[in-house]
């Protein structure tokens, strides 16, 4: 693989000539202007970048990119990525998908390629509904969900993304909101990451979801119910007067008041983005009890899947002859000549 | 008819068929393919077939677990496994019993007597012992005790009892090679090969080899046992070796990619009878192949979607069951008209259906089984050699139209091995794959110029861009595109050319015409087949021909699009025959295609026609 080489490119150059057909007010407006002016700051390259996607809202996202872009079939764009990564080591890919198309119809490739650790940024857009197909619950729905298909409200245990990804494998779980100015930060730390980089954006959906992560994404408020992790930083939210410390007995996280700004006094602990069994416990943390956890809950890098097929094949094919001709007369052989027949 | 009259060997005879029946624990497949290498290496053309349960390793000594392996080996032109055996080799009762019903009237028994316990004979559901009771009157019988002799061949190297009677194959395998005059030299070099980190089993194994060969040399029968040698046959100059179908196409997608100078990249997820093309090509790596054992059938083929968007030649194979869940991939392929190949190894169905018993009953599935209007080619090998030839011909179909290739094989060419004249790559003519590199369409108002992703060549094909080629940047996708920028489009008339241009891309892919391959161009009766039938219907159209019958082999390989001269060729004939191992599918393709009054001949018990079969069929259709 070879390194990218930087260029330099203005958010304009990222844009379509395609008219953006969301609804007016959608959250994934905010996540495509972010994701654009996220690019230019990484020095990318548009024609090194490529945006594969399933099915769904967030899956029209390819199509306002200025990049190389594949919308391809519900629930599928990790396999269709992984072959294109396995294909070719330095396309710079990036997957969209939402809570439908990567936890419910796609739940199984999205275990597959965190697992295997493919060398990509995979943005989730969370927004607890079917939107495309006009307002049914979906696997994140909360219990409860009204919707069309579920009039009397929905009965079943939601999703947790990000708990998912983290319990597939991933070595890096980020998280963020549609309209959070942190969230190109997110992105760029899961660009950094050599490997499978799950990003979960919860993301408005205003015509059949409004509002519904407002107790935490609205900004009254936001200092009390947001907790923006920062490796090497402890864990304080509200303005630094709270903040989360280790219940030892228990073995889980328990908020703590900070008295003086003396977090240390408090027992609050520092966040190292390389501890998973921290990680595991930030993506349990419910929401209400505690703030929500935001910013890079894990970022552990370990060999990628790519690098291992690479490496594999060139040990694979040291000192073999590729002389096809050779390769078809392999094994036990007979020659004849006229009539007469000759082992060789 | 086969008559009921004893048929006994000759010494010297044209064609023989040896059938090797045991325990699907007693190594007959292998027996079965060490005795087909000996056999082409003695010059014999060759047909086989293996037929073995589903089950791993089922319970010893059941009917249902009795795994057997068929090989037709002659002077002359062999094209099938055989109908009947001369010599069946029942290493167990069960065996016995399956595999009883098709043995020649005369043929030979050879049992293993030691395996004829109370207690097998129970498992078998023989009241008697049919070694004993007579009712093996009509064959002849050889019944002595290999578990015996073999125990006492390979005492000196001190194995345990089980051990020990693990190489009772090999004994049988050494009195099979005895008894069709065979060299014993390359089998105790590949054994030695096999074991070289055991050499105390690869040493008993060729004593036991050894004891076999020399109880039919020395031993004083009178009766059955004899010497009995087939002559080579006469066949083109050349270097030879035997392939099975997996084999040739895993070797002929190798050399597909290499004509399309593309690096390849096949997705596979495992499933019988497909698995082998995988395992095959995980070990060709240094050919430049990439392959990718996914989580399911549908990431085995969107995953070599997402390779050939990016630049390689995608493969995916699967079977029956697997290729239905592949269906809409192939239409994402279609409609982004993306170069893939997608091998189907065919077996019984519906459903899981028989995992290891051939049927050509995934043809509507080909043709037909997609959703919306997705037409994409379909090609049919029809042995285990010419799997090779079909593999590169889908691979050009591919690259040179842009467009997914159905190859359909199945469990009894995947399986079989022929003897096969190895070709020389340099004969065949290469189809390098083009990747646009600048921007292929007018001028805009700016005076730059732009790019066309969906701008078609003479052939139809739009140009393969790969990401990461600077300037060309472009979306794709499933969503209907307008018929040249690519972008998405929802406008009726576009979506009305699209169709236009995606059916008459396929339908005008240059397809040779089709011969007939055996008789005259028109008469009273084709016998049209495709896939893996051509072997009986060969012999059994040369048969009736030798009886004076007018009748012609038309064998299909192209069959979507179909050749541009196979109507008026079907129309020449008063009548058409259509045999095929499902409930008339391809008979139904060929009406649809050409209004030709196709008459069907059809079986689905999981295996091959017989050539009796198809002789009856043929002289009932002239009656």
């Amino acid at each position: 693989m070879n390194a990218p080489v930087k260029i330099e490119t203005t958010l304009k150059d990222w844009e379509t000539d395609q008219e953006v057909r969301w609804c007016p007010g959608c959250g994934d407006y905010a996540i495509l202007k972010a994701v654009q002016r996220t690019l230019p700051q990484l020095g990318a390259n548009p024609a090194n970048t490529c945006f594969i996607s399933g099915i769904g809202c967030s899956s029209r996202f390819p199509y306002y990119m200025e990049t190389y872009g594949f919308h391809t079939i519900h629930g599928r764009a990790p396999a269709f990525a992984t072959g294109a990564k396995l294909a070719n080591p330095d396309l710079d890919i990036w997957l969209v998908t939402g809570d439908g198309d990567g936890l419910s119809i796609g739940g199984n490739h999205l275990m597959h390629v965190l697992r295997r650790n493919v060398n990509m940024q995979i943005m989730l857009f969370n927004n607890e509904i079917y939107g495309l197909t006009k307002g049914q619950y979906s696997p994140t729905s909360r219990e409860g969900t009204k919707s069309p298909s579920t009039p009397l409200g929905s009965y079943d245990h939601p999703a947790r993304p990000a708990a998912f990804a983290l319990g597939a494998g991933a070595r890096f779980v980020g998280r963020g909101f549609d309209v959070s100015k942190n969230l190109p930060e997110v992105l760029k730390a899961a660009h950094a990451h050599q490997g499978a980089a799950f990003i979960e954006i919860f993301q408005n959906c205003i015509v059949y979801n409004k509002d519904v992560f407002d107790d935490f994404a609205a900004p009254k408020g936001a200092e009390d119910r947001q907790l923006w992790l920062e490796n090497g930083k402890p864990m304080l939210f509200a303005k630094e007067t709270k903040g989360l410390t280790l219940d030892r007995d228990a073995l889980c996280l328990k908020v703590v008041d900070v008295v003086d700004g003396d977090w240390e006094a408090a027992g609050v602990i520092v966040h190292d983005v390389t501890n998973r069994s921290i990680a595991h416990m930030l993506v349990e943390m419910p929401f209400g009890p505690f703030p929500m956890a935001l910013g890079v809950l894990y970022d552990d890098p370990r060999p990628t899947f790519e690098t291992a097929a690479i490496e594999e094949r060139a040990r694979a094919s040291e000192g073999k002859d590729t002389n096809l001709a050779k390769l078809l007369a392999k094994g036990q052989t007979w020659t004849v000549s006229g009539t007469a027949q000759d082992p060789v | 008819m086969a008559t009921q009259a004893k048929q006994p060997l000759t010494e010297n005879p044209e064609a023989v068929v040896v059938r090797f029946a045991g325990d699907s624990g007693d190594g007959m497949q292998l027996t079965g393919g060490q005795f087909t290498l000996s056999t082409a290496l003695a010059g014999n053309d060759l047909a086989t077939f293996p037929d073995f349960p589903a089950e791993i390793r089922a319970p010893q000594g059941t009917l249902f677990g009795v795994s057997a392996f068929q090989i037709n080996f002659g002077s002359r032109e062999i094209n099938t496994a055989g109908d009947a055996p001369d010599v069946l080799v029942a290493m167990n009762p069960a065996a016995l019993k399956v595999n009883l019903a098709s043995l020649k009237p005369g043929g030979l028994i050879i049992a293993d007597t030691g395996e004829f316990s109370k207690r097998n004979l129970d498992k078998a559901k023989y009241g008697t012992n049919p070694l004993e009771d007579g009712s093996l009157a009509k064959w002849d019988v050889l019944a002595f005790d290999i578990s015996a002799l073999t125990i006492e061949a390979v005492k000196p190297f001190g194995l345990g009892n089980k051990d020990a009677l693990r190489c009772k194959n090999m004994w049988t395998l050494g009195l099979a090679l005895w008894m069709f005059d065979r060299d014993r030299g390359p089998l105790q070099e590949w054994l030695r090969q096999k074991f070289r980190t055991k050499p105390d089993i690869a040493d008993a194994n060729i004593a036991a080899l050894d004891a076999g060969h020399a109880y039919g040399e020395t031993a004083e029968l009178s009766g059955p046992l004899r010497q009995v040698h087939v002559d080579p046959v006469a066949s083109d100059p050349g270097l030879y070796r035997t392939i099975t179908g997996a084999e040739a196409v895993s070797l002929g997608l190798v050399a597909g990619a290499q004509l399309a100078e593309l690096p390849m990249f096949f997705g596979g997820y495992p499933i019988t009878p497909a698995s082998a093309i995988l395992h095959h090509l995980a070990r060709l790596k240094e050919f430049g192949v990439t392959t990718f054992q996914a989580e399911d059938e549908i990431a085995a083929i969107c995953a070599a979607i997402g390779a050939s968007y990016a630049g390689s030649l995608g493969v995916t194979s699967s079977s029956g069951p697997g290729i239905a869940l592949k269906g809409e991939a192939m239409g994402l392929a279609i409609m982004t008209e993306l170069p893939l190949v997608i091998v189907n190894s065919q077996r019984g169905g519906p459903s899981t259906g028989l995992p290891t018993k051939t049927e050509q009953s995934d043809l509507y599935q080909a043709v037909y089984g997609r959703n919306g209007d997705a037409p994409m080619p379909v090609i049919a090998c029809r042995s285990p050699g010419d799997a090779f030839e079909v593999a590169i011909e889908a691979c050009r179909i591919a690259v040179e139209y842009m467009t997914p290739v159905m190859l359909l094989t199945d469990g009894y060419i995947a399986n079989a091995a022929e003897p096969w004249k190895v070709p020389d790559p340099a004969n065949y003519t290469p189809f390098p794959a083009k990747f646009l590199t600048e921007k292929n369409g007018p001028a805009n108002d700016d005076g730059e110029a732009t790019l066309l992703p969906y701008k078609r060549d003479e052939k139809g094909a739009r140009p393969w861009i790969k990401p990461g080629t600077p300037d060309l940047m472009h979306r794709i996708g499933g969503i209907e595109k307008d018929a040249l920028t690519g972008n998405i489009s929802y406008d009726p008339a576009n979506h009305q050319h699209m169709t236009d241009l995606r059916k008459g891309k396929i339908d005008n892919i240059a397809v040779p015409d089709q011969e007939v391959c055996l008789g005259e161009t028109s008469g009273k009766l084709a016998v049209v087949g495709w896939g893996s039938t051509y072997g009986p219907i060969h012999q059994a159209v040369g048969r009736a021909r030798r009886k004076g019958l007018d009748v012609s082999h038309i064998h299909v390989r192209h069959i979507s699009p179909m050749p541009a001269n196979l109507g008026d060729l079907l129309r020449g004939f008063d009548k058409v025959l259509v045999p095929e191992m499902n409930t008339g599918q391809f008979k139904t393709v060929l009406r649809d295609q050409f209004l030709v009054d196709a008459q069907p001949l059809t079986k689905t018990s999981g295996q091959p026609f017989t050539i009796a079969e198809l002789e009856a069929a043929i002289e009932g259709a002239l009656a």
